[in-house]
Parts: C-alpha cells; structure tokens; sequence
C-alpha cells in the first residue's frame, strides 16, 4: 500500500512537471517577448529608454498627454469605484441579512444579473443613460464610476456573501443590540470587523476590474488607462506593450496580495473552529 | 469569476427568532426597507433601465412604433454568419481552453495545498482570465506581431516566416490563439475548487478494493468531476462569446464576429430602417449567454452534490 502511494506520488510529481513546463513556455513567451520588445534599441542594442519614460511622470504626460489622461483617469476610477461598490453593497447585504432575509433571493439575482449581460451589450443599454449623466456630471471619465460599479457587483457580492456567511450575524447583532447598541454601531463597529478580509477581498477583485476594464470606456468615448493603451498602439506600439507589461504586472501583485488576505482568513476560520 | 460556490446561507435559513414584540409592524418594515432604497435605486437606474432599453430597443422601428423588423433582421447573411463565427470561436477556445487548463488544474492540485507554487501560478492565472483583452492583444503584438520577437526570431535564425500565407494573428486564427491564452487560466479558476472537492479516501477505498488508476478514473473520478468540467466549459463559452477588448483591440478591418458588428452598428452611420439593429444583435447576445448560464447553474447544482 505505502509503495503504491509512494509511486503515485513520484508518477504525479513528473505529470506535474511535464504540464507546468509546457504551459508555462506558452504563458511566459509573450511576457518574455513583451520585455524584449521593449527594451530593444536601434541595431540589435539592449535599450531601457521605454521604461525610463515610463517612470517618468512629467516627461510622460508631455509626451503621450492621452496616456497620462488615461492613466489618471483609471487610478480615479479605482478609488471612486471601490468606495461607491463598497457603500452601496456592504450596507445593503449586512441590513438585509438582519431585517429583510425575504429580499436575499431577490438581492442576490440583481448582484449576479450582470454575469448574463457582456459588457458590449451593457453599452448598448447604458448609452442613453449616460447622455443624462453627462447632461448632470459632465463628461468626465469618472462618471464611468457607476458603470464599473455595475461590472464589479457580481464579483464584490460574491465576496461579502461568503463572508458574511462564515460569521453569525444574527447572533452578533442581537448580542450588540441587547446591550444598547444601534444599528449603525451594530453595522459599524460589530459586522464591519468580523467581514474585514471579505471586504477587503471584495475591493481588490473590483481594482483589477476597474484597472482592466476597456469595453464601456472605449464605446462612451471616455479614455481610460485600457483605451489610452489602444490609442497608443497605433502611434508607439513600443510604449503600450510597455504600459500593458507595467499593469500586468500590477494586477498580478494585487492578486497575489489578496491571495494572502484569503489565507489570513482561512487560518483564522480553522482556529476558531478548534 | 473566482468564487462561484454558493455556500449555504445559515441565517436566512434559520427560523425567524422574534423576541421583542412588534410595535406597528407595517411601519417597522417600511422603515427597514428604507435602508435598501439606495441600492434599489442605484440598480434600477444603472441596470434594468438599460437592460429595458436593450429589450425594448430590439422591437422598437426608427418611428417608436411596435416592430419585428429588427429581429428579421438578425437573419441577413452577415448577421448569421458573424454570430455562426463568434459561436464557433468560443466553442473552439471553450473545448482547448477546457482540456489544457483541467491538466493544469490537476497539475496544481497534487502540488501542496497554500504552497508557494500553487498561490502563484492561481494569481498569475487569475490576472491573465480577468485583465481585460487589450493587454493581451498587446503581449500577442509584442510575440507574433510583423516586429515581434518570436515572428523576428523565426524570420533572422530559422529562415521561417509564419506569415507566407498572410497575417493570421489580426483575423480569426490570431483572436482564437489569443482567447486561448485568456480561457485555460479561467479554467484553472472555476476546475481548481471542484478537483479541491476530491476526497483522498475515494482513492484509497478504490485501492483497497484493488481498482486500478484507470479504473478510478473511469469510474469514480471521471462521473464526479464530469458535471464541473462541463460546466466549466460552458462557463468559458459564455467568457469568450460576451469578450470584446481582444477582439477590438486586434481586429483592424471588417466586423468577424458578433461583438464587432454591435461596435460598428453604434458608431458608424446609422443605415436607414435599422437604428435598432445594434440593440436586436446584443438581445440576441444575451439570450445565447443566458441560456448557456442557466445551464452553468443546473450543472453547478449537479457539481455540489457530491464536491460542493
């Protein structure tokens, strides 16, 4: 028995190996190549040029002002994103877990309803609503913020669902509330602290969203870091594979964060249970 | 597209405990309904008002009249033929995407559980299944691209030039290769928690009872995984039919496939008869994703029962 399962494990140690290498040539290639590309200087020379630019804020702008905007733009609308989903949601699903749980079926459908809609046909519908968001606000890229908040809120209610399952509500609030506490302090200062990684979570899911996001902004004419990159395919396909690397990698070392805020939690789980 | 479990929700399952006694219980529920409004609002407004305008639109004539013109429409030849091909494309990276990334899910599921490897290659997977197309299309520049390295590489060292019978990588062979590399990461994503669902005791009570591997997985593993794993492939369907940025962002000339052609009916000249046109061709959109994620959810169900 312990020599078959010491010979599967060494039989599944070499499939893993054969599988992680040869997915990992096809997924790293263009990475590579992305570096490559962009450090390639005239004749054959390694060239760093490109990224000194890109680090390089106020020659950046003057250079590629649409890139700047666009960059800008989307740093704006990750921080008003993430605060417009986190008002809206977080609120909504404690309260109705508390005092509606007859809405939950009805909330969770609404939350999840932008799973069945692509975006592309989410700019059909949204194209006259935002004729009167520009007649009101103006047509800044950061009115794109009640858009993105639609896109995330599959994402974001998936994420303080599940957190607010592992806890019991009820019990909390009503433990809080027999002791004199309202609801805001029952939300605030009880809730809020046990769902902190869900929150969390729910707010670096909608950051690489809102850093990624193309479709809407292209098709409402607003330019964001996503369409600035497009723009500037056509004029310096050198700077864009260079900016398309940067956020890449960004939104990988997010995840990677989050990833580690998902463990936190896990390990805390286990050790209330025991 | 991370966490598609659903888990159980104790509380709304729990028996109302009621303890205080209801004073105007009609106004205590008013008053607790006002603390959804905000979200209600928000929701109406930024998404069943254009949902309505999607559906309404797609039976409306250019003189607000009732019409199903529009809908007739969706059956001229290049209509059909760009929804045959955005079909075909997803179902094709729906099936690769499927079959690589269940390998790599299975690869990272004999790794050690919160490894490093593993907590890695999933964030690195879930960066290259959400982050947006454009990106991509880019990284596919910079490789196979007229200048790309390996188009450069092949050209200068191997005499090769992967472009004799014209570039592919701008027209559907390119947004096929492209998808790929975004639908087998989405795989690892949605497989991982099902393999996850594997209990080790499955296999060793097959030992015991002398199966073989092939045995196992034809019988025990193949049957339990096999509602996930279509389900997963029905998930990257609807991931590649609903993708646009990719598309966008490569396909420089004509409209191949059915996002394209909603792009060019909202920006370019809108032809006499057809202003709604755009908005019958994305309900037709949503109605190919919502079938395929109802069946998503009837396989998701299937899936829990035994790996939920």
């Amino acid at each position: 028995m312990v020599g078959v399962i010491r010979r599967r494990a060494r039989r599944q140690r070499l499939l893993r190996w054969v599988i992680l290498t040869g997915l990992g040539v096809f997924f790293l290639l263009p990475l590579l190549a992305m570096v490559e590309f962009t450090t390639r200087g005239a004749g054959g020379t390694l060239s760093l040029e490109t990224w000194r630019l890109l680090v390089d804020w106020p020659r950046l702008s003057e250079t590629y002002p649409d890139l700047s905007v666009g960059i800008a733009a989307s740093f704006g609308l990750v921080v008003l994103t993430a605060l417009l989903m986190l008002v809206l949601l977080v609120p909504t699903v404690i309260w109705v877990r508390l005092r509606l749980p007859r809405l939950h079926r009805v909330v969770e459908f609404l939350c999840l309803l932008p799973l069945t809609i692509p975006a592309i046909v989410l700019v059909v519908g949204l194209a006259p609503v935002y004729a009167w968001v520009t007649y009101f606000l103006g047509g800044s890229p950061l009115t794109l913020t009640f858009a993105y908040t639609v896109l995330v809120l599959p994402y974001a209610y998936r994420a303080l669902d599940a957190g607010l399952s592992a806890i019991d509500v009820r019990t909390l609030s009503e433990a809080a509330r027999s002791l004199g506490a309202g609801w805001v302090t029952v939300m605030w200062r009880v809730v809020l602290p046990n769902i902190r990684s869900a929150v969390l979570s729910a707010a670096f899911l909608t950051v690489a969203l809102v850093l990624g996001e193309f479709t809407i902004a292209s098709l409402l004419s607003r330019v964001n870091l996503q369409v600035a990159i497009n723009l500037l395919g056509k004029s310096s396909a050198t700077m864009s594979v260079a900016v398309s690397l940067a956020a890449l990698l960004l939104a990988f070392v997010l995840l990677l964060l989050l990833s580690l805020v998902g463990r936190g939690r896990h390990r805390t789980a286990t050790k209330e249970l025991s | 597209m991370s966490t598609l479990t659903h888990p159980a929700d104790p509380a709304a399952k729990a028996p109302g405990v009621r303890t205080r006694p209801h004073r105007g219980p009609s106004l205590r529920r008013a008053r607790s309904l006002l603390g959804v409004v905000p979200f209600f609002a928000f929701v109406a407004v930024f998404l069943a008002i254009p949902t309505l305008v999607v559906v309404a639109g797609a039976f409306t004539s250019d003189d607000a009249g009732f019409t199903l013109d529009n809908l007739t429409a969706l059956g001229n030849g290049y209509v059909v033929n760009a929804f045959v091909r955005s079909v075909l494309l997803s179902a094709g990276t729906a099936l690769i995407g499927a079959v690589l990334g269940g390998l790599l899910a299975y690869a990272l599921v004999t790794a050690r559980e919160g490894g490093l490897l593993r907590r890695v290659v999933s964030a690195a997977c879930g960066v290259l299944a959400q982050f947006g197309g454009v990106t991509l299309a880019f990284a596919f520049i910079a490789t196979l691209g007229l200048s790309g390295f390996v188009t450069v590489f092949l050209r200068d060292r191997l005499g090769v030039d992967i472009y004799a019978g014209g570039v592919w990588l701008f027209e559907l062979p390119g947004l096929a290769l492209v998808y790929t590399y975004f639908q087998v990461p989405l795989m690892v994503i949605v497989f991982l928690p099902a393999l996850d669902g594997v209990r080790p005791q499955w296999r060793e009570a097959a030992d015991s009872l002398g199966g073989s591997t092939w045995q196992y997985w034809r019988m025990i593993g193949g049957p339990l995984l096999a509602p996930a794993f279509l389900g997963s492939t029905l998930l990257l369907f609807a991931n590649a039919f609903s993708a646009y940025a990719t598309a966008a962002a490569l396909v420089s000339q004509g409209s191949p496939i059915a996002p394209l052609q909603i792009r060019s009916a909202l920006t370019s000249e809108v032809v006499l008869g057809q202003q709604n046109l755009g908005k019958a061709m994305a309900l037709g959109m949503v109605l190919v994703v919502a079938v395929v994620m109802g069946l998503y959810a009837l396989l998701q169900r299937r899936t829990a029962r035994w790996l939920g």
